[in-house]
Order: C-alpha cells, then structure tokens, then sequence
C-alpha cells in the first residue's frame, strides 16, 4: 500500500469515528447545571467529539479493549461483600466523605469542615462563584489531551455529575476520604475532583472503593510551589466492575505528588496518570500494586512530564497475576529539553503465577536534555524455585512460602506510601488478597 | 538418626547419575564430616535430603528417626527436624530476616502440634543467639541474606539452625568463606547444640573446621559413592595428601 493510501485511510477512518461518537453523544444530554460548569461541560463535550470514543485499534489503546469501559451499555457486576476486611479506612482518623453510587450522601458523611481546607460538592457548584476552581476544572485534562489523547476523560469532564472542589491553604489535621459505596449491581457513576493546593498547603488525600458497576473517577490536581499532596486509594474488590480513573496533578517548585493505588479483582480497570513538573525541585511518585485471579484485566497508563530543572520522578507498578488475568503497564517518561538534572525511574513488573496469566508493558523514555538521569526496567517473572525452596526448607508450607514470596514482591511499591499508618493499611489488604487467593 | 541406604540419584532433566550408591548412617549425638573433590555429589546429597525439586531417585531409601523421608514435602521434613545449612545461602528481598525466622519457628511448632511462641519469647531468643554469632541487630532487620558478605550469610545459617534446634543438621560447606573467627564462631554455633539427640552432618573441604568441630566419623566420596570412611585421622591425610592415595587405594 502506498503512503497516501495508508493516510487516506487513516483520516477516512477518524472521520467514521467522529461521526460515530456525534451520533452516540446525540443521546446523552450534559447534566442540568449552568455556570462556569455548565461552560467547562460544553467545552469538554466539544473536545470528546473531536477525538472521538477510543476503539480497539487506538494505539494508546492497544493493550486493552475500551468497548466496556466507552460503550453506552454498562455491564452489571454483582455486589461484593468486602465485610470480612476493614475496608474503607476506618482505623484512620479522617474526614469522611460518602458517595454512594456516584452521589454524595451528606447524611453519611462527615460535615465539611475542617481547618486549612475548603470543600464543595461539585452538583451544587456551577451557579456559584468558585474561583479557584473554576479555572482548573477541565483545565488539566484538556492540557493532557496532548500528546496523547484521553477522550474518556474529555467525556469525564463533560458528563460529571458528582465529585468534590478542594482547596487546601494550609496542613489540615488529618486526610480528606472519599468513600465510593454502591448499592446497585448496575449503573454508571462519574465523578470529578478538583484539588488545589496553595503554596505550602499539604494534604493526604483517601479513596476507597468502586462507585458503581462502571466507574470513572477523575481528579485535576494544582499543586502550588512547596505544597504536597499525598494520595492512597484502594479500588475495592468487586469481580465484575469495570472502571477508567484519569489523575491530572501539576507540580510547582519544590512540590510533592505521591500516589498510591491498589487494584484487587476486577473486569476492566485502568488507571491513568498524567504528571507535569513545572517547577525546578519538585518530585513525583505514581505507584501501583493491583493482583488479580481469572477475569482480571489491569492497566495503568502514566505519562510524567519533566518540564522543569532539577525534578525527580518515580514509576513503581507491581502486578500480581493468576488463572488468566491480564496485567498492563504503559509508562512514559518525558524529559524537555529545559529539564537538565532529571532523575527519571520507572519501573513496571509482574509476578505470574502461572502460564496462563499475561503482562503486557511498553515502557518509554523520551529525552531532550542532556544532562539526565533516566531508568526503567520491566520484567515479568514467576515465583523463583529457590527461594520457594528455601524457604520451604525452613518448614514454611508452600503456600505461606508463596504467599510471603507474593508479598515481598509488591512491597517495593508500598515503600512509596510515605506514611506507616496507610502502607500497614494497604499491606493489610495485600496480605488479605493473596491468604484468600492460594492455589 | 539417619540412614540413608543404596541411594542412587540423577537429575530429573537429563539421563546423568550423580549418587551412585550412598550408604551412611549417622547416630544420634554423632557428627559425621563428608570430605571429597568437586563434583563429587557431597550438595547433591544434601539437597535430596531436604527434598529440593529436579532431582530423581532412582533406587535406595531414606529414614529420619524411622520415617521414610522421601515421601515427604520439604517443610515435612524440616518439621520432621531436617536442616540444611546451604552451600549457598539465598536472598529474599522484601522478606525480612527476624520475619522470615519467626514464621519458619512457628510453622515448625505448628506441624509438630506445639503452641506458637510468642513475639516476647522470639524476641528474647534470637536477640541472644544472634549475639552468640556476633550478628548486629541491624542483620535481623534486613531482608534475607540480601547484601550480608558471603561470612554473614554462613552465620545467618547457623542462627537459624540454632532458632529452629533441629534433630539432623546437615551443614554444607558452612566454613568456606568465612574468616578465622568466623570459623570459631560457627564451630561454637555448632557445639553448643551438640548433645546425645541430635546428629550432624559436616560437609567440608578443609580440616581446620573439624578441628573446632571434632568428628565421630569421616567419610570420603568421590564420583557418587562414599568410597572410604574411617576416624578423624582420616581428615588429616586428606589435608595433607590431597585425595589422590585415597582414589588409588580404592581403584587397587
Ligand atoms: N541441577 C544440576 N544440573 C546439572 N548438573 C548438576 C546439577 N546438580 C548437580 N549437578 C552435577 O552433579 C555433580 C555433583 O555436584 P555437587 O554440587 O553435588 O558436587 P559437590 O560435591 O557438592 O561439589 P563442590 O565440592 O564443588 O561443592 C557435578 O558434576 C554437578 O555439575
Ligand atoms: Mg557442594
């Protein structure tokens, strides 16, 4: 085939998709609600219908089929009963905040007062005056349109109905949790946040659980210049949810940006980052340990930015996989020609734990300035013979030993979490999973 | 103790014999040294003692304390109080070193029916033997044998030996790499367990660690087999003679 052929196709083929999704999104109205949010929904929409809805072929979609996580249609998945573990950071002092099947539940929640920090529900939001929010919502995603695009978080912005606008201007006493609860085996939840942190301001930012039978979660995050924000989630265990999660976050000078995420069980699951460091000194660190046993299908999806001198940046996903679930990591590593003295690691592995799992990974570096440090490495391996045996040797039966071998593989990812009380938190669940979850 | 019987081994992946007959028997409150070149199958026995994978026994048995021990899993085995001291201890990273030993303590008791010991009483324990062994705090904190010299690793082994206080020790080449008074150390690590119930298995190239560690019985093997056993004065011929007058003996 000649090139222009192979162009003409291209385009003809991106024209069908646009027409697709016109007349897909001809049927779902923007949620009620003028405003400045009613303006950033009709801009979003506007954006969404100029990539289209992913499909198959996308090549940021390569990996993992989008049709359940974009089609209209919105597979059921039964409710889980997660009682048997303390599960939504109940042994944290927090601020709770409950959303229950993609709505905010006031009664349940914790009023939303608490020192240094401003909180509004997004709903209530577009008639007000929420300066600064207004200016950031949809602003982060639209600017993480490119280079790659991201129409299921274009449709986010759009289509949000519930969420919360954060400002944080100093270190309020203890974390803000957002406690995702369902009540439904069906149905849809989108939820959208906005976080601003002004200079200085730090704050630890909870999520707990899946919204909905299909879920997509996105959070736009401003972190000023000496401000950090911390941020563990766990994304429940319900076996047939599906479920797209989009973290802008924007680093000023000397800022923090440490996320966490755990992923047990699950459909179709992919959590994207998106990181730009704009200001000289600052760091980021995106985390991952997801396991998964038959029907499980993972992805995360990161791309950080170095756009400023002196930045450090960390990549660290540990998958653990079983009975033909499927594991994805795409991970890229931007350094601009600006951003000397970058110190970039990425790293991305999975644990098989038997022939029928699969790990798919396309890490990337991308390099304009000279004077870098940059790393990544990915590996897929399974359980190794002699330190299984070794430890079997110790009189440990084979499935502690396993399981401790389990443990100590995704325990690289939780040295990420910088506070104890959440990496036992999150240890807890882990060791949860892989006990349940023996041969 | 043990009693191993016509043991013939080769490996599970290619037609090559290793064990071509093994007959040894240690008693009770004995300690028999094994002595013999390169390749001459002295891990190979070890490790089918334990029961690593990728070994197939062809012929011959093998008894603890009356048990057949063949037909147990390793951590059988190691409950049944089999321990081997590796020729080449393995790393663990993310398993932390007092971890990993409390849990094998209490997965012992646990197969054995016993009660688990509490944190207090482990903690007491292995504070106090690891002192015995000159191993810092810090070693017990750090993930299993990763980045402990190759003379830490040894003592680690003997540590654990002493935590788990086996019937049947079985140590391969625990002295090599280790410093003078590491060796001291060790053979200390050693006799301090030395009593009428348990038995001991040396593997070693050098006298110098039976010197500290006084056998009852010194076997030599050569190509599979044990091919002349005798007293300690045994190991002083093979230091001073190499192996060569042993071989022609035998071959004469
Ligand atoms: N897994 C294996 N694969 C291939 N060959 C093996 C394997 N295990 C043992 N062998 C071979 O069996 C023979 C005996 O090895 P073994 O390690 O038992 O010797 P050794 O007496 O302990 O030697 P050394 O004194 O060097 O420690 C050697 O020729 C070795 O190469
Ligand atoms: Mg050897």
């Amino acid at each position: 085939m000649s090139a222009p052929a192979v162009a003409k196709t291209r385009a003809a083929r991106r024209e069908a998709k646009l027409a697709a999704t016109a007349a897909r999104l001809e049927n779902h109205p923007l949620p009620q609600g003028g405003g400045w949010l009613g303006r950033a929904r009709v801009a979003a929409l506007a954006r969404l219908k100029g990539m289209g809805l992913p499909e198959r072929r996308d090549e940021y979609w390569r990996f993992t089929n989008p049709a359940r996580l974009a089609d209209d249609a919105v597979t059921p998945a039964a409710l889980f009963d997660a009682s048997d573990e303390v599960d939504e950071f109940d042994g944290i002092d927090r601020l709770k905040l409950v959303f229950v099947d993609g709505v905010f539940d006031a009664q349940a929640s914790d009023d939303l007062a608490l020192e240094g920090i401003e909180i509004a529900r997004l709903a209530e939001a577009g008639g007000r005056d929420i300066h600064w929010a207004q200016d950031l919502y949809g602003a982060l995603e639209a600017e993480g349109q490119s280079p790659v695009e991201r129409p299921l978080a274009a449709r986010n912005s759009a289509y949000a109905r519930d969420g919360v606008l954060i400002r944080v201007s100093a270190k309020p006493s203890k974390p803000v949790s957002l406690i995702y609860r369902r009540s439904s085996p069906e149905g849809a939840a989108v939820l959208h946040h906005v976080i601003r942190l002004e200079p200085g301001a730090e704050l630890t930012l909870l999520e707990n659980g899946p919204a909905a039978a299909r879920y997509s979660i996105d959070i736009e995050a401003c972190i000023a210049d000496g401000a950090a924000l911390h941020h563990v989630r766990a994304q429940g265990r319900d076996h047939e949810r599906s479920g797209i999660t989009h973290v802008f976050a924007r680093l000023g000078e000397g800022s923090v940006f440490k996320s966490f995420t755990l992923s047990a069980n699950g459909a179709v699951l992919r959590n994207e980052a998106v990181v730009w460091l704009n200001g000289k000194g600052g760091s980021a660190h995106i985390a991952g340990a997801a396991m998964g046993d038959g029907a499980f299908h993972h992805d995360d999806t990161v791309f950080v930015t170095h756009a400023a001198p002196d930045c450090e940046s960390r990549q660290v996903f540990k998958k653990v996989l079983r009975n033909g679930a499927v594991g994805v990591f795409q991970g890229k590593i931007l350094v601009d020609q600006i951003a000397q003295l970058t110190d970039g690691y990425q790293i991305s592995q999975s644990l098989l734990l038997d022939e029928t799992s699969q790990f798919l990974a396309k890490p990337e570096l991308e390099i304009y300035a000279d004077d870098v440090k940059c790393s990544h490495g990915s590996t897929s391996g399974e359980i190794d013979a002699d330190q299984l045996f070794y430890l079997r040797a110790r009189g440990l039966p084979l499935d502690d030993a396993q399981g401790l071998l389990v443990l100590a593989f995704l325990a690289e990812a939780l040295e990420e979490i910088d506070s104890n009380e959440l990496a036992d938190d999150m240890r807890h669940r882990l060791e949860g999973w892989v006990n349940r979850h023996r041969r | 103790m043990l009693e191993i019987k016509n043991l013939h081994v080769k490996l599970e992946e290619e037609d090559k014999a290793i064990l071509k007959g093994v007959d040894l028997t240690v008693e009770a409150g004995k300690v028999h040294a094994i002595m013999g070149p390169n390749g001459s199958g002295k891990s190979t026995l070890a490790y089918v003692l334990s029961g690593r994978d990728g070994y197939e026994v062809t012929e011959g048995t093998i008894s603890l304390e009356g048990e057949e021990l063949l037909d147990m899993e390793p951590e059988e085995r190691a409950a049944a109080g089999l321990f081997l001291a590796f020729q080449y201890p393995v790393e663990i990273p993310g398993v932390g070193n007092m971890t990993f030993l409390r849990t094998a303590v209490n997965a012992q008791r646990k197969a054995r029916g016993e009660p688990e010991m509490s944190s207090g009483d482990f903690l007491k324990l292995i504070r106090a033997k690891a002192k015995d062994l000159k191993i810092e705090p810090d070693m017990l904190k750090r993930p299993v044998n990763v980045g402990f010299s190759g003379g830490e690793k040894k003592r680690n082994e003997i540590l654990q030996m002493a935590m788990l206080e086996p019937r049947m020790c079985v140590l391969d080449e625990t002295d090599s790499g280790l410093d003078v008074d590491a060796m001291k150390l060790v053979a200390d690590g050693v006799n301090a367990l030395r009593d009428a119930n348990r038995g001991f298995l040396v593997i070693t190239h050098y006298q110098r660690l039976l010197d500290h560690i006084k056998p009852d019985v010194v076997h030599i093997m050569s190509d599979g087999r044990i091919i002349k056993s005798g007293g300690p004065e045994l190991a002083l011929e093979v230091e001073q003679n190499g192996y060569a007058d042993i071989l022609a003996e035998v071959q004469a």
